[in-house]
């Protein structure tokens, strides 16, 4: 008996268990949980009514609109911009390339709190008003490492043999990029995306430092019903979230785990 | 040639912009004036002020705060994270998968659903929020990055040499600490130094688990610091050294990770 429970108890698979009650209990219990509330009302009756609030109010669909746009706009740009980077990155010989990673990785690591608020100042000391640009311009400064890393090694693992054959083939510089360089970094592309547009939705304190609270995002509603005790209006409004993260990152659950396997971030 | 000179102007250029405001923190750090960006002269009284207990107990408490919670978080994480690779790594099938599955959870929800998922759960718990809650909170997106840095360890270990131990007469408990854990080491350490840095980091999830009886951490502080208006002058000095000690931790974590990655590439 003794014997038997000491393997039980010392058997590897056994070491999963006490994680398992952890994750039960504070992953997936509180996710249905957000469920929950969102369908009740204050009494714990069934309803749909929060989500016909929610659709009843057209500045609620506005602000949601618009955080998708802000979150495209800045995805877009996060692209136009870490894209070049990353070529170039991956261009430049291995150990040279690695620390200059590193360097573009390094101020995500800072409180974005704290890198915000300093962007906020250098933007008063360029004497640069604070509003929507501001704001666009914060979020890609935040975000941007996100999308440079996960394009820079895509572009590093290529077979560099393809660029050669198309040129070989008689290629334009624009054509071998359009057609050879641009597909085979697509999977890298598209965990930046991911990486990119999944945060910038979902950010609430960015917005109201960058623009001095003129501009409401999704993620400032979400906080603000919560704060002022509407738990099920929030639930709603957040189990919306979630599906609009759940929709997108089915789209992209094979690239995530490439990615993941590339690591090294840490 | 012009166009090599291109790219690296414009890496620059895309670094120095990233960089730009971190660097005028640290630099508006060394001068004595309330509003940044007035330049009063090179001072380094508000590194001396910043550790002044009578003018800063709610600051200093806040980074207090702030420590201890990532350190005890990030410890149970590893503990908790490393089990749960090992138990991962022996299990097969679709309570592999589940498990799997589960655990990226956290990672790929946006923090503020993490956030408000654990309040609920707290609130419909009738928890009282505070220090607990947020510890647990913290453990709760940490432990995910652990399983996912301690589980690549394992997959590079040659399987048969815990079988060595037992057949050489090791208790189960005995071959787990003497022939795994060296292996997965270094992969604990990665995870730990990150779950510290993430739970630092962490605003959105805080702010949701903190409660209202008055505890602070550094981002809560922040964060109603810049809601008020003006910032203390003396997260300068904080958010600098914040900034140098995070520096010196990634630097330690890559180097450890270089140097695997060059053993690795020498088996090869």
């Amino acid at each position: 008996m003794n014997r038997k429970l000491s393997v039980l108890l010392f058997s590897r698979k056994a070491w999963v268990f006490p994680y398992v009650a952890f994750a039960a209990l504070f992953i997936v219990l509180p996710l249905l949980l957000i469920v929950g509330f969102a369908f009740t009302d204050e009494t714990g009756a069934f309803t749909f009514e929060n989500f016909s609030n929610f659709f009843a109010q057209s500045e609620a669909i506005h602000i949601f609109v618009y955080s998708i746009g802000i979150a495209i706009v800045t995805t877009v740009f996060c692209i136009l911009l870490g894209y070049p980077a990353a070529w170039i990155l991956s261009q430049s010989d291995m150990n040279r390339s690695q620390t200059l990673v590193m360097l573009f990785i390094l101020p995500m690591w800072v409180n974005i709190l704290v890198r915000t608020l300093a962007t906020v100042a250098l933007f008063d000391f360029l004497r640069i008003p604070l509003g929507e640009g501001a704001l666009i311009f914060g979020m890609v400064y935040n975000f941007i490492p996100f999308m440079i890393y996960p394009i820079y090694n895509t572009l590093q693992k290529m077979d560099k043999g393809y660029i050669e054959a198309a040129q070989d083939l008689g290629a334009a510089p624009w054509q071998v990029f359009l057609k050879v360089v641009l597909p085979l970094s697509l999977p890298g592309i598209v965990s930046g995306i991911m990486m990119v547009f999944m945060p910038t939705i979902s950010t609430f304190a960015i917005a109201e430092i960058l623009t001095l609270n003129n501009i409401k995002l999704f993620g400032t509603t979400i906080q603000e019903n919560i704060n002022n005790s509407m738990w099920n209006y929030g639930a709603a409004l957040s189990l919306i979230m979630l599906l609009f993260i759940g929709i997108t990152s089915i789209f992209n659950s094979d690239d995530k785990e490439h990615s993941n396997e590339g690591g090294g971030l840490w | 040639m012009v166009k090599r000179l291109l790219s690296r102007a414009y890496l620059w250029l895309l670094l120095l912009v990233l960089y730009a405001p971190v660097l005028i923190i640290i630099i508006f750090s060394f001068t004595e004036s309330k509003v940044l960006g007035n330049w009063t002269g090179f001072s380094t009284e508000l590194y001396t002020s910043l550790f002044d207990y009578s003018i800063h107990h709610s600051l200093i408490n806040a980074l207090w705060n702030t420590l201890t919670i990532a350190l005890i978080a990030a410890t149970v994480s590893t503990i908790l994270g490393t089990m749960a690779a090992i138990g991962l790594f022996n299990l097969r099938g679709a309570s592999k998968r589940t498990i799997g599955m589960v655990n990226s959870i956290p990672i790929l929800n946006g923090d503020i659903i993490t956030g408000i998922s654990l309040f609920l759960l707290f609130v419909s718990l009738g928890i009282t929020q505070g220090y607990t809650t947020v510890v647990l909170a913290h453990i709760t997106f940490c432990t995910p990055y652990v399983v996912l840095c301690v589980l690549p360890r394992l997959k590079q270990m040659n399987p048969n040499i815990y079988e060595a131990a037992l057949d050489l007469g090791a208790t189960p408990f005995q071959a787990v600490r003497k022939v795994i854990f060296p292996e997965i080491k270094s992969g604990m350490i990665s995870g730990f130094i990150l779950s510290v840095t993430l739970s630092i980091d962490d605003f959105a999830v805080t702010v949701f688990t903190i409660g209202n009886q008055g505890l602070e951490t550094l981002s809560t502080y922040i964060y109603a610091d810049a809601r008020k208006g003006g910032l203390t002058p003396e997260l300068r000095p904080l958010s600098a050294v914040i900034f140098v000690v995070v520096l010196s931790l990634l630097f330690i974590i890559n180097y450890r990770s270089t140097r695997q990655n060059k053993k690795k590439g020498g088996k090869r």
